[in-house]
């Protein structure tokens, strides 16, 4: 669905990615997991046609991603990334409807559609935002207003999402609802998603792919077993870890293990 | 910014949602208010009209004098009816062009006159009447060219990663305000000194100098203004909500950037070379609209247009009246009512 050649973006003279190349298959969650500045939220950028690549190819369905013009991305690839800070009153409601404008005949005039409402309704379902439909965002806790930035991405339908960070400020109730809901999306909806995170153990019960990125490059690719095991992470990590299996699940869990402690 | 919910409280209008149909009725709803407006301003002056007469000649669309002397039907169409129509044409390009940049600088505090673009026309317009003072043509076409460098300015400089914050987008305002003013200052000693008393009103914003040949011209970039931004309203609507956002939904924010750059400076510079700056019309007009009908653009452009119109014919009619025979600019009106509302809207941020 969205494949990834060999990809290098430099910002000036600093190389942010260098030579990555991954694929984002139906109903698969890859994870990018790595230090801080590895270039993770650079390359999901840079899948998204934002940022501008100096080597390599990204392809859409198959072709070159620079032969979509900006709204047939859209409907494509979906974004939620930490939400910008909002200074004017909008309802949760015309929030989560900014999610069908790729849609609209018109690229700035026109009315949503029946569809386009059924839809808003459904994604309020389905991220349980029904009854806030009609607060203000500004009102929402941390926990909804995340849930209603997912809710727009999904009112996209589109196939593909890339999640930035999504869990970062949400406890840990609301990071495993997030992770649910898009879950669902790719087992229901065979929609591929790539999701960008510190929380390793998130990634290893979430995860069907994990991308173990350090200094711009990829260190490590593969299921959550063969990428999460301590030589690879205290590599990139530099710091001592334990991996054991999760008792319930019995997927790899990731614990550090800090010097003073031993 | 986050409060609980209980203690907000929400007009009934945000929480529906907007449609073509509220939005109609709520324009003609505003386009009768400015209708009644216009002729009942045009009765109002320092010069009494018996009432019934001016009502007859100006449904008569001036055809008919209905038994108005020369004198008191020249007052009403020659004198009046062009001032209101100005005052009109000013208000929908500020407030219009307000809305603009609230939008694209993501801030409800954004205005052409607090961010130094209304004197970016000014300069403009100065040059053209001290270089080129026999041709009027020039003075919007460089009141364009000033109002757009200004609003480039104000852009780079207020601009952060996360959007205008207050604060960035006050001191970029001050920044180009000031620097702008002070070249006001080198080209005003290089005019007549009779000339400069004018001058100073027209600084301040004043209607009464009203140019029989720019109105139309006024007029109609004003018209084609709003309908521009208007078109744009729902790539507005993400655009508000943060650059990289509307980028992610669709939105080509490059060029939708460009055009409420170019729209924006057209219509501050037109009403800039007619009237001089008026202030506050881009903060107070949109602010009422958001407040009464959410923050939807498609809803909120057309009706700040509409809005400022009618704001500028009243507070112009005061202006004019209230010291009759003697006149005020309409800008020091304007800012009487739209500094404390600025103080307001800074304290709520």
């Amino acid at each position: 669905m969205l494949e990834a050649r060999d990809l290098t973006v430099s910002y000036d003279d600093r190389i942010a990615v260098s030579d990555v190349s991954l694929s984002l298959n139906t109903s698969e969650i890859t994870a990018i997991i790595g230090p801080n500045g590895a270039g993770k939220s650079t390359l999901l950028r840079t899948l998204n046609g934002q940022l501008s690549r100096s080597a390599g190819t990204v392809l859409l369905d198959g072709e070159p991603i620079e032969r979509f013009n900006r709204r047939s991305i859209s409907r494509r690839i979906a974004v939620v990334a930490q939400e910008a800070e909002l200074r004017f009153p909008v309802t949760v409601l015309e929030f989560v409807l900014g999610g069908r404008f790729a849609w609209a005949t018109h690229s700035g005039w026109g009315w949503e559609t029946e569809r386009d409402l059924h839809v808003a309704e459904s994604v309020l379902r389905e991220t349980q935002l029904t009854d806030l439909s009609a607060r203000l965002m500004n009102e929402l806790s941390g926990g909804e207003r995340q849930r209603a930035l997912m809710a727009r991405a999904l009112a996209t339908e589109a196939p593909i999402l890339l999640l930035d960070e999504p869990t970062a400020n949400l406890d840990l109730s609301h990071q495993a609802t997030l992770l649910r809901l898009v879950r669902t999306r790719c087992d229901q909806h065979r929609a591929a998603a790539l999701v960008v995170t510190h929380d390793i153990n998130l990634a290893a019960e979430f995860a069907d792919n994990i991308l173990l990125m350090k200094h711009g490059r990829t260190v490590h690719s593969g299921r959550p077993e063969a990428v999460l095991r301590p030589e690879i992470l205290q590599d990139v990590f530099e710091i001592r870890v334990l991996v054991d299996a999760h008792p319930v699940t019995g997927g790899p869990r990731v614990t550090p293990v800090h010097e003073k402690l031993i | 910014m986050i409060g609980t919910a209980s203690e907000i409280v929400v007009s009934p209008a945000q929480h529906n949602r907007v449609t073509l149909r509220r939005t109609l009725i709520s324009c003609a709803v505003l386009a009768a208010a400015l209708l009644s407006a216009i002729v009942l301003m045009s009765l109002l002056g320092s010069e009494q009209l018996p009432a019934r007469a001016s009502l007859c000649a100006l449904a008569s669309f001036g055809t008919s004098t209905c038994g108005l002397t020369q004198d008191q039907f020249d007052i009403l169409f020659q004198i009046r009816l062009p001032r209101i129509f100005l005052a009109a044409a000013v208000g929908g390009s500020l407030a219009t062009a307000g809305a603009g940049y609230q939008a694209l600088l993501r801030n409800p505090l954004a205005e052409p006159y607090l961010l130094g673009i209304s004197n970016g026309a000014a300069v403009g317009t100065m040059i053209a009447l001290v270089f080129f003072g026999a041709m009027e043509w020039t003075r919007p076409i460089l009141a364009f060219t000033g109002a757009l460098a200004a609003t480039l300015a104000v852009y780079r400089l207020a601009r952060g990663r996360a959007g205008a914050t207050p604060e960035r987008l006050i001191l970029a305002g001050v920044i180009v305000t000031t620097f702008l003013s002070s070249v006001i200052v080198f080209v005003t000693v290089l005019m007549d000194a009779t000339r400069i008393r004018s001058f100073t009103f027209w600084l301040l914003g004043d209607l009464s100098g009203t140019s029989k040949a720019l109105l139309p011209v006024t007029i109609t970039i004003t018209i084609v203004g709003a309908l521009a931004l208007t078109l744009h309203a729902r790539s507005l609507n993400l655009l508000m909500l943060g650059e990289r956002d509307a980028f992610d939904l669709g939105v080509e924010v490059g060029r939708v950037r460009i055009v409420v750059f170019v729209v924006a400076s057209l219509l501050v510079g037109s009403s800039v070379a007619a009237s001089g700056s008026v202030g506050y019309v881009g903060l107070v007009v949109p602010h009422l609209a958001r407040l009464s009908l959410g923050s939807d653009n498609r809803i909120s452009i057309p009706a700040a247009s509409l809005g400022g119109a009618l704001f500028v014919i009243v507070a112009d009619t005061v202006a004019r009246t209230v010291i009759a025979p003697r006149e005020l600019p309409v800008g020091a009106i304007t800012a009487l009512i739209g500094a404390p509302l600025f103080i307001y809207l800074l304290r709520r941020s």
